[in-house]
């Protein structure tokens, strides 16, 4: 049974790929990752925004009442160096890099033009096989179109395409007015991948407090209907790979992101929740499947129910609506 | 190795030398020497190598008596030791230095001298400290400048070993040790062709070891003890040549020659001073203008103190001299006169006696005081002194720099004498603590020391608030070297970095004619004019000033900056001063930028670049009128209301003149009035709280967290608002207390609010139709500062609320008894105060406090003002500092007066029953005294008592007139930071807590050295990085707590106010109500974490709800009743340590710095965590059901 894949251009011994969380900070969570048969791995996103906080945040504490009093005239030791860019990051890349022999894939993530390029750069310099670019723009200025934001996203790509030789993965949120004509443009552009969907981590209210505070919540297994429909949409009529990501939980899950179209699966909640080694159960459940439906590749199930391929493409439009209304009825 | 000029202070200067020539550096911060052992441990922990190649081992001990017991320790094993100390700290090596000279063992200790503590602490210099070890046998070298620290640090390590003799190397604090100075750095083949190896090695093989046994440190009895002593004397002879030898040396390697007493002036001068430290560089700089005038004189420069060579003075001494005037920077009262002046009639007469002397006849010789704590010493002064000398009979035991007008000893000096040479360009800026002055002043100083031609010389002076606080950096810089160690008062151009100063500080009147004013204004350029107060537009005018503004907070802001406008400021002085060509100056300014910021990242050098680039544009020459027309004048310092004594004397310190008060303006034993901050209204809050009375719950949360005192809240008649101001609010109160229909005011001092916004963090109301609002908001000050200073005077004249009535075990209760603790000088948001505050508020009545010296002593008594404040009847906190180590040691010594005393008046009450009645009597022996309407009760006997009592002519009527107050129960407070209990004072903090005595130990716990800028301390907790802990503390915090309760009969609480303020409440009642010894741990955020000031409350409870500060009450009371005495008053760790670590700077910038040590020191401290909670869980189960049986042994 061949479980490999290609996800954007890279041989994947399997179309599990862990996604950018926590646990891909963790050099060991890495290695296990790889044990349990995981194809890729996306490590954790180094947020531009995060380090620009963090320096002018750390220079402001350790400035902060110096040079006033005579006896105190600072209060912290004068440590000569600080790893305040990316080199914490680029270091993992580089461990990361020696401990596996699965492609890793570094994970970017900001809003403004500022450091995407140099960044990615190092990222490339680091040795990391891929970089997905996770745009995170919640655009909140009604005087924006949908025209200019489509457009941060493809100067993002445009800019970073033009400096790295790696493949580069863009990984966007479902909420584009015609998200096949932006998946078409990103694939114009020349992103080797698009990574359906991101989950923004949405701000929740504090009663009690009466608080607007941000609120993490895992994705529950099944909750990747949104990317297994878009991902049939497009399947066909773009290039770039595909990666179905955001509720991604079962080996039933995986098998339907494939089946869609998906050439990869990020799992990210269930790992979380269920540990590592859940890799290795979501693939023996893979295996299984496919032994019981005859499949003996993964590039065999690959968009066999995508929009193109199935007996009722309608089913992916409105008319799938008004049917799963019914249904519940 | 080529030498090279830096641009360094006189610490890092002695250290640059120290680390090198060292194999073991024990430490322990001390001001101003701190910053000698902070660059040491940070070398160290960066593997910097010492002469030899190996990285010396840095070590922090517990104190400066516990650094010189390991630096004694590392000596007899053979390592090339030294220390770094000052004043206190000096004296505490008293013991260890006779021993390491007794051992003739060589080790240099690099001392900034300072001031000792006598009628006041001062942190300043003088010589008051290495005088009191002169008689140790130790030698003494005297650096005067910060070249010379540098040089004689290595000429004394190279002598010591030569001649086995230990050496004080001391330099003088603060004009010493914090001046920046450009000079020439010797190179490490400089240090090797000084340090004979041969002496290394042989002072390693005098070193203890096992394979080669002896035994030093005997006891000898009368037989033998004497001759032994004498047994050193050839070692001492021959010193002072070994250091003459050694100066030779270093002169053939370096070029710089020293003397063991240097001579500079006139061949044939006939009077001459003999100075040691930095001011014989004032004297230099005098004695070279006063010869070029064709004066006879000269200065006879002291550097080898001890041991004492009178052949080398002798010599040193034109043989024209008739008179010479000696300067000693120290004051022995009592003394026929102080050490050097001493030995210097010493040194003659011994000379003369002997035929030795050049002279042909005795000189007429008197001694002076100068400079003590500090005091400026300029040229005027020395030329006075030699004045004085050509007078027909010159003062003796003169001092200079004060008037003296009760002794008439000082003499009196022509303040204008300028001996500068006008090629110096001299600079003053003034700026806040918080907007980057000083930095970039230093900056400034490297940038023209390093790249140009110039020598340069920078000096600070700083505040004595911590919060609000102004600095003034003095700046020369010129073609030769510069010896002018004083202040700038004729400066040539004044930068104001902040607008507010022109109504507090009159700079302009240390301008020269035609200098350079440059004005940081919020106003356009076309209204900066009309905007000065008056007196400042008379001047600009009068001196025709080159007036010079910008709006800096706009550029600085736009450029990311905030309030920090040092980079423009500093653009604009090299801009404006042309001490470079401007495209030159700003290439260095940049680079400076990015050597100072670089490891900051990035993001933070392109904002200073920004800034840089976009000053030009906003920087504009003022058009300067020829009339003054502003109207504004400049507001007194002090109310007219003020007391007497505060109109005169104290607002002249507030108001920086100081300097010229007369020794008649003190009180002779260092006594103050309490309750002085009231009148120095500083006005420093951008914004200020405003109360929302429509919502507000009044519970008292804003005022129990305000560090200042500055919210109030009363409840009162409402006949009592007649006459309010308009805009005086009030509600109806919402409490019965005080019986029906009372009203309720919650009033903020708007003049002394500091703005620290801790108030509005903690208010637990929201408004519920604008829920970014609470009961109490932030408000720009300026608009509200008269009617709200109107509105708190009304406020301060209604009644105080009835103690007696008052629950005081709530938090609402407390806040409504007054603060006799208020608008200190402490930090804005400071996390001890409110510790403070509140003990004044439940007990300050009848409260005695010891003090330890610290941050807690610093805003407690630091001068101008006094925060300890009084009641409506005249009774709050008597308050002391006696020194930083025996704190709890000198409030037990309270205790036993007051239990004697209390026990002595109660037996001459009972002897006089007769005379004052058995009902009285009987009521005041018998009386309760546990709760305020009792107190109330006997104070009114007491009262009674006294009245009678001076109808009664007898010695006991007398006595217990004397001691009647004691009937009533006083409360003893020992008061201090972590450094004190922790470390320095634990030994006796243990002590009186086994003591089992009635004291009340107060540990404002920041987990940092916080006074003396956040050194390591044994309450640092694991993880954290501090000075002295640069990796991270490795080891836990210690349990304090732990320690204390292990005794059972002391009372012991922890404390946070952030986690829980009711619990904090019940602990001071509790604790100040136990029969015994108790100790209350209370955690105090700290601008040494690195955390937002106005948020530390929230940091208290992250402490708390992580389990690192878990919150308990150990009550030994309990256990009479068969009851478990510990209470777990926080429940188990709801967040991980790692989530309330890394909201403070301090554990997270590790995470920054060293990644892998900050990833297993977090585990670490997060098992201590665990590991403490099941420790306490199990402990507060323990069945104690037969302590009732057995009693409780409260000692």
């Amino acid at each position: 049974m061949d479980l490999s894949t290609t996800y954007m251009g890279l041989k994947l011994k399997s179309p599990l790929m862990p996604g950018a969380s926590p646990l891909t900070a963790d050099l060991g969570s890495l290695r296990q990752m790889e044990d349990h048969g995981a194809g890729a791995v996306v490590l954790h996103s180094l947020f531009e925004e995060q380090l620009t906080h963090e320096q002018k945040e750390l220079h402001h504490y350790m400035m902060q009442g110096t040079e006033g009093f005579a006896e105190s005239l600072s209060y912290f030791p004068d440590i000569d160096s600080f790893k305040l860019g990316p080199e914490e990051y680029l270091e993992h890349i580089r461990k990361a890099k020696e401990s596996l022999t699965i492609p890793v894939i570094a994970s970017l993530n900001g809003v403004t033009r500022g450091g995407w390029i140099d960044f990615a750069r190092q990222i490339e310099q680091a040795g990391a096989d891929g970089l997905e670019l996770n745009v995170y723009f919640i655009p909140t200025n009604p005087d924006l179109t949908g025209g200019e934001v489509e457009a941060i996203y493809l100067n993002i790509l445009a800019a970073v395409k033009s400096f790295v030789q790696i493949p580069v993965a863009v990984k966007l949120s479902p909420f584009f007015s015609s998200l096949p004509n932006m998946a078409h443009k990103l694939d114009g552009m020349g992103a080797n991948a698009l990574v359906l969907f991101n989950r923004f981590y949405q701000p929740d209210f504090d009663l009690e407090e009466m608080e607007v505070k941000p609120r993490v919540r895992l994705s529950r297994p099944g909750g990747n209907l949104m990317s297994l429909r878009w991902i049939a949409i497009l399947y066909g009529h773009i290039k770039a790979s595909m990666a179905a990501t955001t509720g991604i939980h079962t080996a039933e899950d995986v098998i339907k992101s494939v089946l869609a179209g998906a050439d990869a699966t990020q799992l990210c909640s269930v790992l979380l929740q269920l540990g590592v080694r859940e890799v290795s159960t979501i693939l023996d459940g893979m295996k299984k499947w496919m032994d019981a439906h005859d499949y003996e590749s993964v590039a065999q199930m690959k968009g066999v129910m995508s929009q193109k391929s199935v007996a009722e493409p309608a089913a992916f439009e409105r008319a799938n609506y008004m049917k799963a209304l019914q249904s519940y009825k | 190795m080529a030498r090279k000029m830096v641009t360094i202070d006189g610490n890092e200067a002695a250290a640059y030398v120290a680390y090198r020539l060292s194999e073991v550096v024990a430490i322990y911060p001390i001001t101003p020497s701190s910053p000698m052992g902070e660059h040491s441990d940070a070398w160290g922990a960066v593997n910097k190598k010492n002469l030899w190649g190996t990285v010396p081992h840095v070590c922090e001990m517990q104190s400066e008596g516990g650094a010189a017991g390991a630096v004694h320790g590392a000596l007899q094993t053979g390592a090339l030791t030294t220390t770094f100390t000052a004043s206190q700290g000096l004296l505490l090596m008293i013991p260890n230095m006779y021993k390491i000279a007794g051992e003739l063992t060589p080790t240099v200790f690099h001392v900034t001298a300072r001031t000792l503590a006598t009628h006041a602490l001062s942190i300043f210099g003088d010589h008051g400290d290495v005088m009191a070890v002169r008689q140790t046998g130790w030698a003494m070298l005297a650096a005067g400048s910060v070249q010379e620290v540098m040089d004689f640090a290595l000429i004394s390590n190279a002598a010591t070993l030569r001649s086995r003799v230990p050496v004080v190397h001391f330099f003088d604090g603060f004009r010493t040790s914090h001046e920046v100075m450009k000079i020439e750095a010797l190179s490490e083949d400089d240090m090797r062709a000084m340090i004979d190896d041969e002496l290394v090695r042989a002072h390693r093989a005098r070193a203890l070891s096992p394979d080669r046994p002896v035994l030093r440190g005997t006891a000898q009895n009368p037989d033998v003890f004497f001759q032994a002593r004498e047994t050193c004397n050839k070692y001492y002879d021959a010193a002072p040549a070994i250091f003459q030898a050694e100066m030779d040396k270093f002169a053939k390697i370096v070029g710089r020659q020293y003397h063991l007493f240097d001579y500079v002036g006139a061949p044939d001068a006939e009077r001459v001073v003999v100075v040691m430290g930095s001011g014989a560089e004032v004297a230099r700089e005098a004695i070279e203008h006063m010869v070029a005038k064709g004066q006879k004189v000269g200065a006879v420069i002291v550097r080898l103190f001890r041991p004492f060579s009178v052949k080398h003075f002798v010599q040193a001494l034109p043989k024209t001299v008739k008179g010479i005037a000696v300067l000693d920077r120290t004051k022995e009262p009592g003394a026929i006169g102080e050490p050097l002046y001493q030995d210097i009639i010493a040194a003659l007469e011994e000379s003369m006696g002997e035929g030795s002397c050049p002279l042909s006849s005795m000189p007429k010789v008197v001694g002076g005081r100068y400079g003590l704590s500090s005091k400026e010493f300029t040229p005027a002064m020395v030329k006075a002194v030699l004045d004085n000398l050509s007078a027909a009979s010159p003062k003796n035991h003169f001092t200079v720099g004060i008037n003296d007008d009760v002794t008439h000893l000082s003499l009196d000096y022509d303040a204008g004498v300028d001996t500068e040479a006008d090629d110096v360009v001299r600079c003053l800026f003034y700026g806040l603590g918080s907007d980057g002055t000083v930095g970039a002043n230093k900056n400034s100083i490297k940038i023209i020391g390093e790249d140009t031609d110039n020598w340069a010389q920078g000096y600070f002076v700083y505040d004595s608030k911590k919060a609000g606080s102004v600095t003034v950096s003095h700046l020369r810089f010129g073609p030769r070297p510069i010896h002018s160690s004083y202040l700038i008062s004729r400066a040539k151009f004044i930068g104001c970095h902040n607008w507010t100063f022109l109504e507090k500080v009159d700079m302009l009147t240390n301008a020269l004619p035609g200098a350079v004013f440059l004005l940081n204004s919020p106003f356009d350029q076309s209204e900066v004019w009309d905007k000065l107060p008056r007196r400042v537009q008379e001047q600009i005018i009068e001196k025709k000033l080159k007036f010079y503004a910008i709006d800096a907070i706009k550029v600085a802001g736009e450029a990311g900056m905030g309030q920090r406008i040092n980079t423009v400021m500093q653009t604009c002085f090299f801009a404006i001063s042309g001490v470079l060509p401007r495209d030159k100056a700003i290439e260095h300014i940049k680079a400076a930028i990015k050597k100072t910021y670089g490891a900051k990242g990035d993001k933070i050098v392109q904002m200073n670049y920004a800034a840089v680039d976009s000053t030009l544009a906003s920087l504009h020459e003022i058009k300067v009128p020829a009339k003054a027309t502003s109207t504004i004048e400049l507001p007194p310092v002090v109310s007219p209301e003020a007391p007497e004594y505060v109109r005169n004397v104290t607002a002249k310190m507030i108001a920086g003149e100081g300097d010229s008060l007369p020794v008649s303006a003190f009180p002779v034993d260092g006594t103050f009035d309490t309750a002085t901050s009231q009148w120095e209204k500083r006005n420093i809050a951008i914004e200020i709280p405003v109360w929302d009375s429509s919502i507000c719950i009044q519970c008292g949360k804003c005022s129990i967290a305000c560090p200042h005192a500055a919210i109030r809240m009363k409840a009162y008649d409402k006949a009592e608002l007649a006459g309010a101001p308009a805009t005086f609010k009030s509600v109806a109160y919402k409490g019965k207390e005080f019986g029906p229909d009372k009203v309720f005011t919650l009033q903020v001092a708007p003049e002394d609010c500091t703005g620290c916004g801790v108030c509005v963090e903690v208010c637990p109301v929201k408004n519920k139709t604008d829920v970014s609002k609470k009961a109490i908001n932030m408000e720009p000050q300026l608009p509200l500062r008269e009617t709200e200073r109107e509105n708190y005077k009304f406020f301060l004249g209604l009644p105080d609320n009835d103690r007696t009535v008052i629950d005081l075990t709530t938090v609402k209760g407390s806040q409504l008894c007054r603060p006799l603790f208020e608008y200190s000088g402490a930090c804005a948001g400071c996390g001890e105060t409110p510790y403070v505050k509140l003990l004044t508020q439940l007990f300050g009545d009848r409260a005695i406090i010891g003090n330890a010296t610290g941050c807690s002593s610093i805003y407690g008594g630091n001068l101008p003002t006094t925060p300890y404040a009084k009641d409506a009847n005249g009774r709050g906190p008597a308050w002391c500092n006696s020194l930083f180590e025996d704190n709890a040691e000198f409030g037990m010594g309270y205790r036993l007066t007051l239990d004697k005393f209390a026990q002595y008046s109660r037996e001459l009450l009972q002897k006089m029953a007769d005379q004052v009645g058995e009902t009285l009597v009987s009521e005041i022996l018998n009386a309760d005294q546990t709760n305020e309407q009792a107190l109330a009760a006997q104070r009114a006997r007491v009262a009674e008592l006294k009245k009678k009592l001076t109808q009664i002519n007898s010695p006991d009527a007398m006595n217990l007139l004397s001691l009647a107050d004691h009937l009533v129960k006083k409360s003893v407070w020992i008061l201090g930071g972590d450094g004190w209990a922790y470390d320095i004072g634990y030994g006796g903090l243990d002590h009186v807590l086994a003591s089992g005595r009635n004291v009340n130990i107060l540990v404002l716990d920041t987990e940092v050295y916080s006074n003396t800028g956040g050194q390591m301390s044994k309450s640092t907790p694991r993880g954290a990085v501090a000075k002295f802990a640069q990796a991270g503390k490795p080891m836990p915090k210690k349990n304090l707590a732990l320690i204390a309760m292990s005794y059972g009969y002391v009372y012991v609480a922890t404390v946070a106010l952030g986690a829980n303020d009711s619990q904090v409440v019940r602990a001071f009642q509790e604790a100040e109500s136990y029969d015994g010894p108790s100790l209350i741990i209370a955690y105090a955020h700290c601008i040494a974490h690195g955390i937002n000031m106005k948020t530390g409350f929230s940091h208290q409870k992250a402490a708390v709800e992580s389990g690192h500060f878990p919150l308990l009450r150990y009550n030994p009371r309990l256990m009479e009743e068969g009851k478990n005495p510990l209470k777990l008053d926080s429940r188990p760790a709801r967040i991980p340590i790692s989530d309330y670590a890394y909201s403070e700077t301090r554990y997270k910038m590790l995470t920054k710095s060293q990644p892998e040590a900050a990833a297993k020191l977090i585990e670490l401290a997060q098992r201590d965590a665990d590991n403490r909670w099941k420790f306490y869980e199990q402990m507060a189960e323990l069945n104690y059901s037969h302590a009732s049986e057995n009693g409780v042994n409260k000692g």
